[in-house]
Parts: C-alpha cells; structure tokens; sequence
C-alpha cells in the first residue's frame, strides 16, 4: 500500500531544495487550449478508478466523455517510483506525496501551476492551499488531492471508552479488561514510526524539547529509540502489510496498534469490534499533491484533470475507497459512498494534530542538525532484532 | 537456350547467400546463435552482480546519508555490528535447521516414492508432490498464517484432543517460543519446512531410483541387515540426491523475505535486510554487502556439495 517510508536517492536532497528552487522557477500556462485527447497520470494504486474493481467507484469515465481527454493511469509502488518515472518524462501529472513533490521540484521536473486556470481552486482546503510540501516562497507546484492520518486502532470489546493516549501501544500497562497489554498491541515495522514515539515523548516529555517529530537531534533520536525498545517487549509482531494486520486483528487476539483507516473501515465493515481514535497526542500522516510535469505533452487535457480532480464529487468518492480525506471540504457532505461520518471518521477535524510525513534530514531548521534518515533505517532493524 | 524453370531454386537470393555463408563458415553460425544469450547472461546476470558487489565497497557518508564512492571495507564492517550479524546468524541457522528436518521427512516419503509406489499411485504420489506448487506462493504463506493463528486451526484441535497444554507448554519457551504459533520462530520454521519440502524430496527420489536392486539384493545375500545395507549401500549411492536437495532449500530459505514477514515475530531475515536497507533506507552498499553474504554462504556450500558429487544426480 503506501509506503511513506520509500526515499532513496537523496536524503541531503531535500535540504538543497528550499534554497534553490524558487529562482528559477518556470512560466505556468496562461489559458487553457483545446485538449490533446490524452492525458497520462502517474498515481499511487487506487487513487484514480475507473470502475474496474467496483462499478460505484468510477471518476473517470465521465471525464473522458466530456473533456476528450483519454486517461491512462501508470501506477507506481513507491515514492521512489514515482520520481524515477517523471524523471523518465512522458507523463503529464503525478500524485506526489509529501517527500516526493518537494523533490520533485528541487530536479525542475514539474512546473508552477496557474491557479487561475483552475476555478475550484477556492474550494481547497485553505490550509492545504499553500502547505509547504507544494507551495515553494508563494509559488503553488501542485493541485493537493487527499490527505489521510494514521490512527490508533482498537478492539470495542477491550475498550468501551477510545484510548485517550498512545501510552497503551507504547508502555506495558493493564488495559481495561484486566488484562496486559503484552502480546496483544502492534506497532508500525518502518523507520518513519520512530516521528511515532518522537511524537509520544513531545508530550510526555517536554524536558527533552521535542519540536518536529522529523527533527531530532542525538539526545532526542536516543530517548525515542529507548521507548521504541521497551515497546519491543510488548510488540510481538510489528504490521507492514495493511491485509495481514487485518488479519491479525481478527484472528490473533490483537487489541489495540497505530493503523490506517483503510484497515478500520474494512475491519469494520467484516462486522470486527474495531473503532479508530487520534489520542491526545496527535498522530502522525501523510498529504498528496498533483502535481505537473515541466514537459507535460497534453498540458491543455492536465489542467482539465486537475480541476476535475478536485470536484466534491470525486474527492468524495475517493475518500471513501482509499480511506483518506478529502482536499476540499465541500466534498464531505452529500456523498452517498463516504456517507455523512466518513469525513470525521476517516480524520478530517484532525488536521491541526497532524504532523505530516517527511524525510528527516541531516540540515533542519529547528536545530540546526538531526539524525538523518538513513540512520533511522539501520537502528529500527536493531529495535526489531531486540537489540 | 533455356533458362531454370520458374520456381526453381536458384542460388541468389539474400538468404540463400547467407545460407551457403553459414554452410562455408560453421563457426560464424555458432557465434551468432550463442551471442544473445551470452550476451543476456554476461550483461544482465554477471554485469548486475559486479555492480552489486561494486556498491558494497562504498559507503554512506555519516553526516550527509550520501553515497561516497571510494572503496572501503567499512561497510563490510558494518555487517559485524551486533544487530547486522545477528540477522545472518538468524538466517543461517534458520536455513540450515529447514534443511535438516527438510532431509529428514524427505527422505522416506522419496523412499516409497521411488521403491514402492507404482503405477496409478505414483503418479498420483507426483501429484501430491507437485500440486502446491502450483498455486501462488503468497496464497499458501497466508493459508499457513491461518492455520498457525491464535484463533487458528492447530489451536482448535489442541483444545479438542486436550493437547493444549503441550502447544502452550512449547509456546512458553524462550526462542522458540511466542504468543502464538503464527507469531514465533516454530511458525516461520514450519512454513518454510512445508515451502521448500517438494524441492528436497524430487532430487532424493532420483538419485533413490538410480539405486539399482541388484546392489541391495547383493547386500542381503552377503548377510547385510536392512539397516547395514541401508548404511553401506542405499544412503552414500543417494547422497548426491540429498546434497542436490539441501542445496535448493538452503538457498530458497537463505533468500526469501516475504514469509517471515507475514509469519515470524518481525525480527529481520537476510533478504528483508537488504530490501529495507535499499528501498527504506537509501543505504544502498550496506544492501550490497548484506546480499554478498548469501552468495558467500552458498559458495562455500556448493564447493562443500560439489566434494560430495551432488552434481552428479542432477
């Protein structure tokens, strides 16, 4: 599924980025032309439907038929992914999540958007609006399309209150059936949980001066490593794959672990005791950008997609098949598939309590050096053997 | 003058030419046809590897996560660090206990497969043998996972035959023990076992039928017992079957990183190392170094093997 978690190539890119880029930054397209007949999107699975796996969940077809614009989608794994096939050009937009898009632009490889061009652009979220995964010194690099948090998921059974804290996947303690919570909580096996735990201490231990979960500098990497450690006692199996932690939840005796809404929804839907929370701390999550190509071959059919793109309708429907929320509000009321609670459930009041994913870099502003990604990697391995 | 008859072969078309150019030059003809896979095997298989074991002589700069390119053995080193090493001795020990128990359950079912079964029941032994293998990988781990659960269907049947307190009893143990059965290192253990299992006993019922009967015939006239004539005679003619075998499920367990991921208790294996630490982490000659350490492993196992004649049953 997503995988926050894929950059490669440039863990120093990523500081070069916000110096470079806004000097050079290209003329966006003044007025729409007629469309090419064809567009070509690169996206994460499941973000653009054509009603291939379930005929209710189609926001394509109709925008072929009015537009001309043929779609075809190129799905990609992986940020990484993502970034090596734009480099490779022949596409028009790209579904960029947080690490990828800023990027993205650092190589030039997608161009400023004229917002003018794109009469809904109002309607979006204002506060995803200019958010700096996109948005470079006042310059909009992409269209936002969805965003989604993670969520502290639990049994209803163990649990008739939500957990107001994320102390329960994180210390040994009796849950409210009597019970240890030993052996039956999960945890997220990817090095980005550790902004999890950084996030966890941010409130519980204000000493340690936790700004940013993605910046941290040795003393604090060190106490979020020794929490994740103690949490390793607890942990008997970390989840990777959202349809084994399903199946765990299910079948294993697991109460409580951070997911996704995706695995909520269905674990709910397959009639589990399962509900979802954003405990008191905040959570972690992540926010997509369509963003285009600096060499788009059908810039005229783009534009089209991405004002089509950010319709209610189909920021709806999506929300409601991915498990995310909408970029624009509107789309949250009136739509038959999400349902009126889909929004809430799904995380849209959460958005303040938010940290959004991305890449810890050796170079952060909050204090001037942080224990860069690459390292994060090698110690979760360590956390995972026990060590 | 009369010229060939129309559609008679003559001798000057362009494939003609090349036809009699290959009659002429039989060596030129050899070239071309061996040249394409050749070239496939030395560029795309050798040519990936060298660039491979290339990274790993690089390392990542502390500070910047960048790759230096200058040879190094620090990343070498890196594999010895405590967390690193525990994850090869992990995987071999792991490796080598499958093939163990691979060999030992093996062997009897290729035995009858090879000496007894005839006819209608051994193809249907054949069937049996090959018919996992003819599902998707991914679909039978999961199934395992089912089975193993918590909730699962061993658990079901200890409760029933009162044998649950065996199943805990075991479960309790350090090691190899774990909350569940689909959650310890037994249940990654069984899974790769039942995984790799029709890789072992195809070599061995082989090398078991090239055992001729008048050897074991003359063993018993000479007044061997069955379990001296299976020691001197039917044991060291099937080794080479054995060996071939232990040498498919060593290096499938060595390499597989997809079900110790959905079975196991989340500690890392040899081939989620490599694709955490290339595809997570960036950390691309620490991935290089920890995919060298099979291919080091397995050398000294086939020159090991190769002593033994494996090599011969194949």
């Amino acid at each position: 599924m997503r995988s926050i978690g894929r950059i490669a190539a440039g863990v120093a890119t990523a500081a070069l980025i916000v110096s470079q880029t806004a000097a050079f930054a290209q003329e966006p397209l003044k007025a729409i032309g007629a469309g090419e007949g064809e567009v070509a999107i690169v996206a994460w699975a499941g973000y653009i439907e054509r009603g291939d796996t379930d005929k209710a969940y189609d926001w394509v077809t109709d925008f072929e038929k009015e537009t001309g614009c043929k779609v075809t989608v190129k799905t990609a794994g992986t940020s990484d992914e993502m970034v090596a096939l734009m480099n490779e050009g022949g596409f028009d937009l790209v579904t960029a999540s947080g690490d990828a898009s800023l990027r993205l632009i650092a190589g030039k490889t997608v161009q400023p958007i004229n917002t003018d061009l794109i009469p809904s652009w109002k309607e979006v979220d204002p506060r995803l609006q200019s958010a700096p995964w996109h948005t470079v010194n006042g310059v909009h690099y992409g269209v936002p399309y969805q965003w989604g948090s993670n969520v502290l998921m639990y049994n209803t059974n163990v649990f008739k209150e939500a957990p107001k804290s994320w102390s329960i996947v994180f210390e040994e303690q009796t849950l409210p059936d009597g019970k240890s919570n030993k052996d039956r909580v999960q945890a997220f096996d990817g090095p980005i949980y550790i902004a999890d735990a950084a996030l966890y201490l941010m409130a519980h231990k204000p000493e340690l001066g936790i700004k940013d979960p993605y910046e941290l500098n040795e003393d604090q990497y060190k106490a979020a490593l020794e929490l994740l450690r103690a949490q390793r006692q607890i942990v008997p199996r970390y989840w990777h794959d959202a349809m084994v932690q399903i199946d765990d939840f299910t079948n294993e005796g697991f109460v409580a672990s951070s997911s996704w809404p995706f695995q909520v929804n269905l674990l709910v839907a397959n009639k589990q005791p399962i509900a979802s929370t954003i405990p008191e701390e905040g959570a972690t999550g992540w926010a997509d950008t369509t963003m285009l190509h600096a060499d788009a071959p059908h810039p005229n059919c783009a534009y089209k997609w991405l004002e089509h793109s950010i319709a209610p309708k189909v920021q709806g429907d999506l929300a409601a098949w991915f498990g995310s929320v909408p970029a624009v509000p509107a789309a949250c009321k009136g739509n038959a598939l999400l349902g009126d609670e889909g929004c809430k459930t799904n995380g849209a009041e959460e958005f303040e309590r938010i940290h959004f994913w991305r890449t810890p870099v050796s170079k952060c502003p909050s204090q001037g050096t942080c224990v860069p990604y690459y390292r994060w990697a090698t110690d979760y391995i360590a956390i995972l053997g026990g060590r | 003058m009369s010229l060939a008859a129309p559609g008679a072969p003559t001798r000057d078309g362009p494939l003609r030419r090349l036809s009699d150019l290959f009659m002429r030059r039989p060596r030129l003809f050899l070239a071309l046809l061996l040249t394409p896979p050749l070239l496939w095997l030395g560029v795309a298989y050798l040519g990936s590897l060298a660039a491979l074991l290339a990274q790993s002589f690089f390392s990542i700069d502390e500070f910047s996560g960048l790759i230096v390119r200058e040879f190094t053995l620090k990343t070498y080193g890196e594999l010895l660090q405590p967390a690193n090493f525990d994850i090869i001795v992990r995987t071999v020990v792991m490796a080598a206990l499958v093939t163990l128990f691979g060999g030992v359950i093996a062997f009897p079912i290729a035995y009858f497969a090879a000496r007894y079964a005839r006819g209608r029941v051994k193809a249907l032994f054949y069937l049996l043998i090959m018919l996992p293998l003819w599902s998707s990988y991914l679909v039978r781990v999961y199934a395992w996972k089912l089975i193993l659960a918590k909730e699962g269907v061993i658990t079901y049947i200890a409760d029933h035959t009162g044998t649950r307190g065996l199943l805990d009893a075991w479960l309790s143990l350090p090691v190899v023990g774990g909350p569940s059965l689909s959650i310890s290192y037994t249940g990654t253990f069984l899974v790769f076992l039942y995984l790799w299992l029709p890789f072992m006993i195809l070599p061995i019922q082989a090398s078991l039928e090239r055992v001729p009967r008048s050897l074991i015939e003359a063993a018993g006239d000479l007044g061997a017992d069955a379990r001296k004539t299976f020691s001197t005679v039917i044991f060291p003619l099937a080794l080479p079957g054995i060996v071939a075998g232990s040498i498919f499920t060593f290096a499938l367990t060595l390499g597989d990183y997809i079900t110790p991921q959905i079975v196991g208790s989340s500690t890392l294996f040899l081939g989620q190392a490599v694709y955490t630490q290339q595809g997570v982490a960036g950390n691309i000659p620490l991935a290089a170094a920890f995919s060298v350490v099979p291919i080091v492993i397995m050398g000294i196992y086939l020159t090991v093997a190769k002593r033994m004649g494996a090599f011969d049953a194949l």
